[in-house]
């Protein structure tokens, strides 16, 4: 396998972005990215994007979204109607072919110009789920009952993870909610979907991310501590939730796996769990002991910009090793109802 | 501090619905739904799943074609409880969203449980179907589930209803409501044209200036700078004659939709051609040609809104035609 690091992360992140359309929302961070990094333009083989027309209104929207990159003379570019997380894997995949050394991912969205709740279920199966319009929080409720009830845990045990996340965003800039919190709190917040509450909600984000992927000589010339991915795998479930033991993610467990995570000792994971039952379920199917530092951004939980909130794991993670904290970090990203389909990033410090 | 960007509503539908065909295994379900049964199919390893799929989940195998009648009682293998329904959700009142493993299943299929109060749900909950009186075949003639293990009489179907071929489409309606912004840089030039101006902005590496600008030089990545007011003259780069009515505000056909190069731009901007020909009749296509020069002809100022259709058309000047090479790269 081609050693390919990730060399450069940015992300951009609010609560409503009115002011600037996708395009000006991006530009910036992909420049920073690229920035960080240290490579140039002139680098980059092969550009990558990830989002979702829905978001938008309209369709094509990525085609659009080039506008932010300089797409002249005409580049190499791919794009996935997903996370940006799934466009890292192609990028990746076309680094291990060996014909280019640096590509460009980026995703963007913006959740708050529509209501999700209705957006949701137009992923889902035509027949017999989107004519039930199941919003993304009432499949995550379900989900979640169906862990507490398995894994005989309480409502407590979510408002553990929601305090926590809360708690530890408040050193994230890029965090929509955070505070110094408790569960016992938590758990007099109200209920959205039982058993979910607000804390185990995510809030509505709107963003972007840009990650720099290099390898060979490309390598030599990046400017930061890389991030050497030494595994990478996605692994897709049933899309029915009820053709599925959702008490567990077996598909995690599969690209867990197959990414070598249990090869070596893991510092910090950064999960997209959107949900507080998510972080849960991931961790025991990731096999993650209490030894590791998860969602020290806060997670999912606290910024949660559709389409982007897995690309923004991988470059978390990959942080911690930019600002040495850490030697082997594990990135999560998600996508489908009740954790459907995932993915999962080793990456490593090379001394 | 107040938006500097513009919001507009956008509504996003598919009238009528989204119409699908549902193939062999889905029409079986749905017809069963129609006809008041709950029909799923057995895998090649004797799994019964509901709702039925063409393909086993675990295996990929395709299913047989044994389809198997399943509850009408079912039992909650999970629920969640809807506090404050949405607008497009099955009921109006707060209710149960469930799975619901049907006796005779394998799978669990996901309905609302019309339970009441969240105090009367449990998981393991006994529950049966309440049929709606008109169904069409369609996962809502189920209308929702009620706690109890005894079936509910399936009302029989309105006489006008033909039973005699299975339901094989469906319709699925959508509809999204937005409040989209148009970002900073289009904002600037949609406030410019309800002044009358047609405003565009550079890039300040190449200083190629763009009109309409969303806010970044596409060859350059990087934000446009400025306000570069263009125009209102302009050069025809090229053209089409539209011969058909595509749209009740469109003009009279044969028209000209046209790309002018506005003086001080670099990109060419959308418009209709017209006006009065030499001969004083309306122009005609005929009387059109690349190079000529054109201006802008604008609506009456007290219609002038946030739109580029504030421009009516634009016009020949009658000065000579631009020289070629001062527009080639533009077409």
């Amino acid at each position: 396998m081609r050693d390919v690091a990730v060399v450069g992360f940015a992300q951009s992140t609010s609560a409503r972005d009115v002011d600037r359309n996708e395009v000006e929302m991006l530009m910036p961070v992909v420049s920073a990215a690229m920035e960080h990094s240290g490579l140039t333009h002139e680098d980059i083989g092969f550009t990558c994007s990830g989002s979702n027309d829905y978001l938008i209104g309209g369709p094509f929207s990525f085609v659009s979204a080039l506008d932010a990159v300089g797409a002249w003379p005409p580049i190499a570019e791919s794009h996935v109607e997903m996370d940006g997380a799934f466009a890292l894997y192609e990028a990746w995949v076309k680094l291990q072919l060996g014909h280019i050394d640096a590509a460009l991912v980026y995703s963007f969205g913006k959740s708050s110009m529509t209501d999700l709740g209705e957006l949701t279920p137009l992923a889902l199966d035509p027949y017999s789920l989107l004519p039930l319009w199941p919003d993304h929080v009432s499949l995550a409720a379900l989900q979640a009952r169906a862990y507490l009830d398995a894994a005989g845990r309480t409502e407590a045990d979510l408002a553990e993870v929601a305090a926590r996340s809360r708690t530890r965003a408040v050193a994230n800039p890029h965090a929509i909610v955070q505070g110094e919190t408790t569960a016992a709190a938590m758990l007099q917040e109200d209920l959205v979907v039982s058993p979910l509450r607000t804390g185990d909600v995510p809030p509505v984000t709107d963003g972007a991310a840009a990650v720099v992927l290099a390898a060979g000589d490309a390598l030599d010339r990046t400017r930061t501590r890389a991030a050497h991915i030494t595994g990478l795998d996605h692994r897709i479930e049933a899309h029915q939730p009820g053709a599925r033991d959702l008490a567990r993610s077996t598909s995690t467990e599969l690209a867990a796996e197959r990414a070598g995570v249990g090869e070596g000792a893991i510092d910090v994971a950064e999960l997209h769990a959107a949900f507080s039952h998510e972080e849960l379920i991931l961790r025991a199917a990731l096999g993650l002991d209490d030894g590791v530092d998860v969602n020290p951004s806060g997670g999912a939980l606290v910024s949660n910009p559709w389409m982007t909130t897995g690309l923004i794991r991988i470059g978390e993670a990959a942080n911690r090793i930019f600002d040495g904290g850490a030697t082997r970090v594990v990135a999560h990203a998600t996508a489908g109802p009740c954790l459907q389909q995932n993915l999962v990033c080793v990456m490593e410090a090379r001394s | 501090m107040p938006s500097e960007a513009l919001l507009a509503p956008h509504h996003l539908e598919f009238p009528g619905g989204y119409t699908r065909s549902l193939g062999p295994v889905l029409s079986r379900f749905l017809t069963g739904l129609r006809d008041g049964a709950i029909v799923g199919v057995r895998t090649a390893e004797g799994r019964v799943l509901v709702p039925p799929a063409e393909y086993d989940p675990d295996t990929g195998a395709a299913v047989s074609d044994d389809f198997v009648t399943v509850g009408p009682v079912g039992t909650v293998t999970t629920w969640a409880w809807v506090h404050e329904p949405k607008r497009n959700h099955p009921l109006d009142h707060p209710f149960a969203w469930a799975l619901i493993r049907l006796d005779g299943a394998d799978t669990a299929m996901l309905h609302v449980v019309d339970a009441g109060e969240e105090a009367a749900m449990s998981t393991g909950a006994r529950v049966v179907p309440r049929w709606r009186k008109a169904r069409v075949g369609h996962i809502n003639d189920i209308e929702a589930f009620v706690l109890g293990d005894v079936a509910e009489a399936v009302p029989p179907l309105p006489a006008e209803v033909d039973t005699s071929e299975d339901v094989t489409y469906m319709a699925a309606p959508i509809a999204l409501d937005y409040e989209l912004s148009a970002g900073t840089a289009p904002s600037r030039f949609l406030r410019g044209m309800r002044e009358g101006r047609l405003l565009g902005q550079r890039c300040p590496v190449c200083e190629q200036v763009y009109i309409p600008s969303r806010g970044s030089c596409p060859i350059h990545g990087v934000p446009t700078e400025g306000e570069v007011e263009c125009g209102p003259l302009g050069t025809l780069t090229t053209y089409c004659v539209v011969n058909l009515q595509f749209h009740p505000a469109a003009p009279p056909p044969p028209y000209v939709c046209a790309q002018v190069l506005l003086d001080g731009a670099n990109t060419p901007f959308f418009g209709l051609i017209d006006g009065t020909g030499a001969d004083g009749e309306r122009l005609k296509p005929d009387d059109i040609r690349m190079g000529m020069r054109v201006r802008a002809v604008w609506k009456d100022p007290a219609e002038w809104g946030l739109s580029a259709e504030n421009v009516k058309y634009f016009e020949p000047t009658g000065e000579p035609d631009a020289d070629f090479e001062t527009y080639k790269d533009y077409q």
